[in-house]
């Protein structure tokens, strides 16, 4: 029955711990990521010339205008690998506290928290930058995900993954219809709410990569320190416990660092789907489970994969765009779909 | 190394929400030996194993270890003291059985020490000890149920503590799989003098396999001590309602408790 695989000789001992091909993997990765970024810089509408790309990246000749889009494109692509590897981690850590194999930061309603801050902020403060948006829709995605938070601790056995989910379900439907009710009646929110709601990277600057990069460092922080903890506690809660994990307190830190790095791309950028599933189920099909490696791949994924997603939407949109957020729902979608049929969409 | 620990119970009140199971026991645990708890469905015995082991937070009573009340320890110190099989562990889908056994490590490391030569050589001594070496880099999805039951048992072993706890390890097990297990951690006692406490269902083997026996009843302590001394038809009638007959096991001279029920009495 047990298929012995003769690839247990003595010398790669310390290697077992080590996902095979880690370093062809991530050699791989950081390929891509040159090769996307690139693409990121001279595809578009207007497609750049060597020189005009070399006159941007060295900032020569910024008065021509194909350097200029290059300096446009530059912060639109440091923007877009932000978020993409923010939304990555988010992912992870919301599907590793709640064990679903399909949680995204959707799931815990965080996301709508978000919207219904921002909403409520364009429709009663008029309010319309994005520095204003990120602290609304941080604060939203914070009270939302304590609250779905404490719902799902109620009970027998606290903050249980089914009944987090099941919290964050309700929450979130509760939240789209108020939403939809403050926004209904005011035609200058419903504007205002619509170009935020389909998410976007173009709208990156260097203003709100600067605004985001403290939250993406701490996030990640909390993330890479949380991992060995997260990988005990992926064995259940008895056993973590077991190993001196104390759940409640790593589950209300992974979440805190879950909705950080969520919210904050949310306010900026807007929703967008589909990446917190993507980046990690494609790694998690490569690499396994142990988020030492999980997490630093799939954030390299997420990357990737919506700064990929954004260079597609300008060349699909040509002249103008289509927005990232239905990019990667398109190419999410579909990707999924077949990974849950070959149901190599591993559980947790 | 020293692995004397004096693990002891004062007054344990414990249960789940407004459901007070266990009512007051007292025990202490006795060093380097294996000790089973017993006891019918329902009674308490599993609960008793998972607040001794921290799972569950006592309503009243003290645990100590050397003296020290367990929750007074931070967690990952009482971790590298006291382990905990407990008894339905979540398997992470397309997990290799090194990287489960090197889970077990957990306490051992701090954030910056990572991975330690210690720490290859505990995974190591954990997958050989429990014969799994071949599967080691195997998904835990392609073992049967018994060899997995052995990676579970490294991993708490990988874990390297003096005193372990484990709930029913051989539940689910086929008969010969059963006696594998208990031989192990038979092998684990004597080789390392690990305390050992555990919850078993099959009484005749925990007769055999115990240096010290607990027998609870709607959660209070009945008898406790050698098998031989406490498992009489008195006590087996009284913990469990069945009458029996106790014989001498012919292979280990422990007793033996033959069931009596209501049919193929021959008298």
């Amino acid at each position: 029955m047990i298929k012995l695989k003769s690839d247990s000789s003595p010398l790669d001992k310390n290697d077992r711990h080590v996902p095979k091909h880690f370093s062809i993997i991530l050699l791989a990765g950081f390929i891509l990521l040159i090769v996307t970024v690139i693409a990121s810089l001279v595809l578009g509408a207007r497609v750049v010339s060597y020189q005009e790309l070399m006159d941007g990246l060295s900032f020569q000749n910024v008065d021509s205008y194909g350097a200029n889009v290059v300096q446009k494109r530059i912060s639109r692509t440091v923007f877009g690998l932000c978020c993409g590897a923010a939304l990555a981690i988010s992912g992870v850590l919301m599907q590793t506290v709640t064990r679903n194999p399909l949680a995204d930061p959707s799931i815990l309603g965080v996301n709508t928290g978000a919207a219904l801050f921002v909403v409520a902020g364009i429709s009663f403060f008029q309010i319309s930058t994005a520095g204003q948006y990120i602290w609304l829709a941080l604060i939203g995605a914070s009270i939302t995900a304590v609250f779905v938070f404490g719902i799902g601790s109620m009970g027998r056995g606290g903050a249980t993954p089914i009944k987090l989910v099941l919290a964050g379900a309700a929450t979130s439907a509760a939240l789209s219809s108020l939403v939809t009710a403050i926004m209904i009646p005011n035609l200058y929110a419903m504007d205002q709410f619509r170009f935020w709601q389909v998410g976007s990277v173009g709208s990156g600057s260097w203003q709100s990569i600067i605004i985001f990069i403290p939250f993406l460092i701490v996030g990640i922080m909390i993330a890479f320190i949380s991992a060995p903890a997260l990988n005990a506690l992926a064995l259940g809660d008895d056993v973590a416990t077991g190993l001196g994990v104390r759940p409640g307190l790593l589950r209300a830190f992974a979440i805190g660092a879950g909705v950080i790095l969520c919210g904050v791309t949310t306010a900026l950028a807007g929703p967008i789907g589909f990446i917190g599933l993507l980046a990690t189920h494609s790694m998690r099909l490569l690499v396994g489970s142990d988020l030492r490696f999980l997490i630093p791949l799939s954030a390299l994924a997420g990357a990737i994969i919506l700064t990929f997603s954004d260079v597609a939407g300008r060349l699909i949109g040509s002249p103008g765009e289509l927005e990232v957020g239905i990019i990667t729902a398109f190419i999410g979608a579909p990707i999924l779909i077949l990974l849950a049929k070959k149901s190599k969409v591993r559980s947790l | 190394m020293s692995n004397k620990h004096v693990f002891r119970v004062e007054g344990l009140v414990s249960g789940y929400e407004n459901k007070t199971i266990i009512h007051g026991i007292d025990l202490e645990i006795p060093e380097n030996k294996i000790s089973v708890i017993i006891g019918a469905n329902g009674c308490g015995k599993s609960t008793l194993l998972k607040t001794m082991a921290k799972l569950i937070k006592p309503t009243e009573g003290d645990i100590t270890l050397n003296g020290k009340a367990i929750n007074k320890y931070p967690s990952k110190q009482l971790a590298r003291t006291v382990g905990i099989l407990p008894q339905t562990p979540v398997v992470p889908d397309g997990i290799t059985v090194a990287d489960l056994v090197g889970r077990g490590r957990f306490p051992h490391q701090t954030l910056f020490s990572g991975w330690t030569k210690k720490d290859y050589e505990a995974v190591e001594d954990a997958m050989e000890f429990m014969n799994i070496i071949e599967f080691a880099n195997l998904d835990i999805d392609e073992l049967s149920g018994g060899q997995r039951q052995r990676v579970w048992i490294a991993m708490a072993l990988a874990q390297q503590t003096d005193i372990l706890f484990l709930d029913e390890p051989t539940t689910f097990l086929d008969i010969t799989y059963q006696v594998e297990i208990l031989d192990l951690l038979t092998n684990l006692n004597q080789k390392h003098g690990t305390t050992i406490v555990m919850v078993l269902h099959d009484i005749n083997l925990s007769a055999r396999y115990a240096d010290h026996i607990f027998a609870v009843k709607d959660g209070k302590l009945i008898a406790e001590g050698k098998p031989a001394d406490v498992l009489t038809s008195e006590l087996v009638k009284n913990v469990f309602e069945l009458d029996s007959v106790i014989i001498q096991d012919p292979v280990s001279a422990t007793p033996l408790v033959i069931p009596k029920g209501r049919y193929y009495v021959n008298d």
